[in-house]
């Protein structure tokens, strides 16, 4: 996993709340058994019209050129509800984005971000609000910074605001590490544990 | 610090292999559930890191997302490509030794409604799987969450997860719940009150009299709801209503093993001076049939209600997503719920595709007929739920009424480019989300109960179960 530690981009505002992961990629566009090759479906219901077309839909804001290659996204509470779907995280991911500044995360999105490189910041509504009225009509010229390392956003006009993160996400993200390795360090202990538990609760054991 | 300990703290307590930092902990996972949409990704990506399942007789693999559920079924499906996933998962489960429930299997279903039959999920057991239902599980006293493909890799590896610690919250419903008034509407009432982010952060613990009047399977179907209620999970502390449901199904302790499993699942509680970071309290005669309107599941009223103006209602949404919901569903606010013409019924999905929904529905569908223009369509939950609702004749009520009756699955509860209810149509629909094109492009999907979903098969428009339809 690439690593994550500061990013000056362009932000993309998608500012609603409860954006579900239907919406984030919809079940038709997860064609292939594979975490690639779903950039071109992400916010397929919203970005093309006719629904099920490619016709882009000039009214969203990832088909505004100015919009097009941001790798920030701005959006409102409870981003990412929904389907457990990691495709969500794969896909946007995909198109580029390696950060979402959001009001609140659904649990299960957050940690497939973690999982994919993808910073998950949050910020108060009033703070995205700003971000989004920082981006003006040239939003090239006006991009964000998500600092990971000092766990901060900031506008290009220096308007700045702290968030938080779970330690163990930060760790993730910045060392680009692989849960799966960390954990196996503990391999030791995991096995001691189950031994203990299998004699506490053998009916858990069905080897 | 001083008080008792909550259910969930119990159960963590006894999972917790390690602190990592001050909010997460490594803890043991004792089953995972795998299916076909998020399954094979997850196993094919294990294989080829190289590395295996540490507990594959504790991993289980079932068929029920992209599988058809027309009757005569085979590996094709209306879902392009769907039969990729099939066989990758088929062909990912026997590799890895895995226990599969496959198409054709008399044990395939819907993975949330063959766990609890076949005592997969255990209480105090944790159980994980790469779908955001998974919470549904906690009705049987498990700690059940669902995950992303990768954390499921996690489990697989290593029999763990690394897992931030949730806060935890009680919503105690006492009192009982009115005749006509069912579990789904229970779940619905709890969304429209506290917001499809309401149980952010937390695990839920349903209690109090009215939750233990429901049976299990209706508490399974009141825990489904906890992922659209943003919450880790949702859990219900077991009691003798679980245990009886459970004892001799196929993978639940026998024997002496019963006897100590059901003395350690009696601790299952939370003690009485057990402090919750958040608790709620519910009157259940105030909760009524419900239906939503909008677009997101805590877009629900009561059935007898209108669509909401934006200014007479306190609503957690903007006005433009007020706006925005009210124009996709093509409505207006003061438009009574009742009375609205639909498209379509579905009965079924991990919500209310069990038994006892089935046999509600079927008790008001008998002797009656599916209004002309109705597509209506029942897809039991599990080939078992199926088997033993035609051993009871509840096939022909639904077929005589005018459903469509099929196999198991999770069928229209999601469009992926296959079978779907058609552009625009309006769908009153047993399942958990109604989200913008979730049953098919552009659909307009109420969730409802089973019974208002057959009441309002048989009407032609959204009617109220108790009557006159």
């Amino acid at each position: 996993m690439q690593p994550f530690t500061a990013l000056t981009a362009i932000a993309a505002p998608l500012i609603r709340d409860n954006v579900d992961t239907d919406a984030i990629i919809p079940s038709r566009e997860m064609q292939s058994v594979s975490k690639t090759g779903l950039a071109a479906g992400l916010f397929a219901g919203w970005r093309y019209d006719p629904v099920g077309s490619r016709e882009p839909d000039p009214g969203f804001i990832l088909n505004d050129p100015r919009f097009a290659p941001a790798k920030i996204l701005l959006s409102g509470a409870n981003f990412g509800c929904g389907s457990s779907r990691e495709h969500a995280a794969w896909a946007l991911a995909e198109y580029g984005f390696r950060a979402v500044i959001a009001a609140s995360f659904n649990p299960i999105f957050r940690s497939n971000c973690v999982n994919n490189g993808i910073v998950p910041v949050e910020l108060e509504t009033g703070a995205i609000a700003a971000i989004a009225a920082s981006l003006g009509d040239r939003p090239g010229d006006h991009p964000v910074t998500v600092d990971l390392e000092a766990c901060s956003v900031a506008t290009a006009g220096g308007a700045r605001w702290s968030f938080a993160i779970d330690a163990e996400a930060r760790a993730m993200l910045l060392g680009g590490m692989d849960a799966i390795e960390l954990t196996l360090t503990r391999q030791d202990s995991i096995a001691a544990k189950r031994e203990a538990d299998r004699a506490e609760r053998p009916w858990i054991y069905l080897e | 610090m001083a008080g008792g300990r909550t259910l969930f703290d119990k159960i963590w307590s006894m999972h917790r292999v390690a602190t990592i930092d001050d909010a997460s902990d490594l803890v043991l996972v004792d089953r995972i559930l795998l299916h076909e949409r998020t399954g094979a990704v997850a196993l094919r990506s294990l294989a080829a890191a190289g590395r295996c399942v540490l507990a594959p007789r504790q991993s289980f693999v079932v068929m029920d997302h992209v599988v058809d559920t027309q009757p005569g079924r085979t590996d094709a499906t209306m879902i392009p490509s769907g039969s990729a996933f099939i066989t990758a998962t088929r062909d990912a489960a026997k590799a890895a030794g895995l226990t599969l429930f496959d198409l054709g299997d008399a044990e395939q279903g819907i993975g949330h409604v063959i766990s609890p039959e076949l005592g997969i999920v255990l209480p105090g057991a944790t159980l994980v799987c790469p779908d955001s239902h998974t919470c549904s599980q906690g009705a049987l006293g498990a700690l059940a969450w669902g995950i992303g493909s990768t954390a499921a890799e996690h489990a697989l590896a290593t029999s763990t997860l690394r897992v931030k610690r949730p806060k935890t919250m009680r919503i105690t419903i006492d009192g009982a719940l009115a005749a006509g008034v069912t579990a789904k509407d229970l779940a619905l009432y709890l969304l429209s009150r506290f917001g499809s982010a309401g149980g952010a952060g937390h695990i839920v613990e349903y209690a109090g009299s009215a939750v233990s009047a429901l049976d299990v399977e209706a508490r399974l179907t009141l825990c489904n709801m906890a992922t659209e209620f943003a919450a880790f999970s949702a859990i219900i502390a077991p009691d003798d209503k679980v245990f009886g449901y459970l004892k001799g199904r196929r993978y639940v302790p026998a024997g002496a093993e019963w006897g100590a499993a059901l003395a350690s699942w009696r601790d299952l509680r939370s003690d009485d001076d057990a402090v919750f970071d958040t608790e709620y309290r519910i009157d259940a005669r105030d909760v009524a049939p419900m239906v939503t309107w909008g677009v997101s599941p805590q877009q629900a009223i009561a059935l007898d209600g209108e669509v909401p103006d934006f200014e007479k209602v306190e609503d957690r949404d903007p006005r433009e997503l007020h706006d925005r919901a009210l124009a996709y569903m093509d409505l207006r606010p003061g438009i009574r719920m009742t009375g609205l013409p639909i498209d379509a019924a579905f009965i079924g999905s991990c919500t209310n595709s069990r038994l006892s929904d089935l046999r509600r529905a079927a008790a008001l569908l008998r002797g009656r007929k599916v209004a002309p223009g109705v597509k209506a369509i029942c897809v039991p939950g599990s080939t078992d739920v199926r088997a033993r609702a035609e051993a009871e004749g509840i096939d022909r009520i639904f077929i005589d009424a005018g459903f469509e009756w099929r196999e198991a699955g999770c069928s229209m509860c999601f469009y992926a480019g296959g079978e779907n209810f058609g552009l625009r149509r309006r769908v009153i629909s047993s399942t958990n989300r109604n989200f913008e094109s979730r049953q098919g492009p552009e659909t307009r999907s109420h969730l409802a109960s089973p019974e208002t979903v057959a009441a309002s098969a048989i009407a032609g428009v959204i009617a109220d179960p108790r009557g006159p339809f």
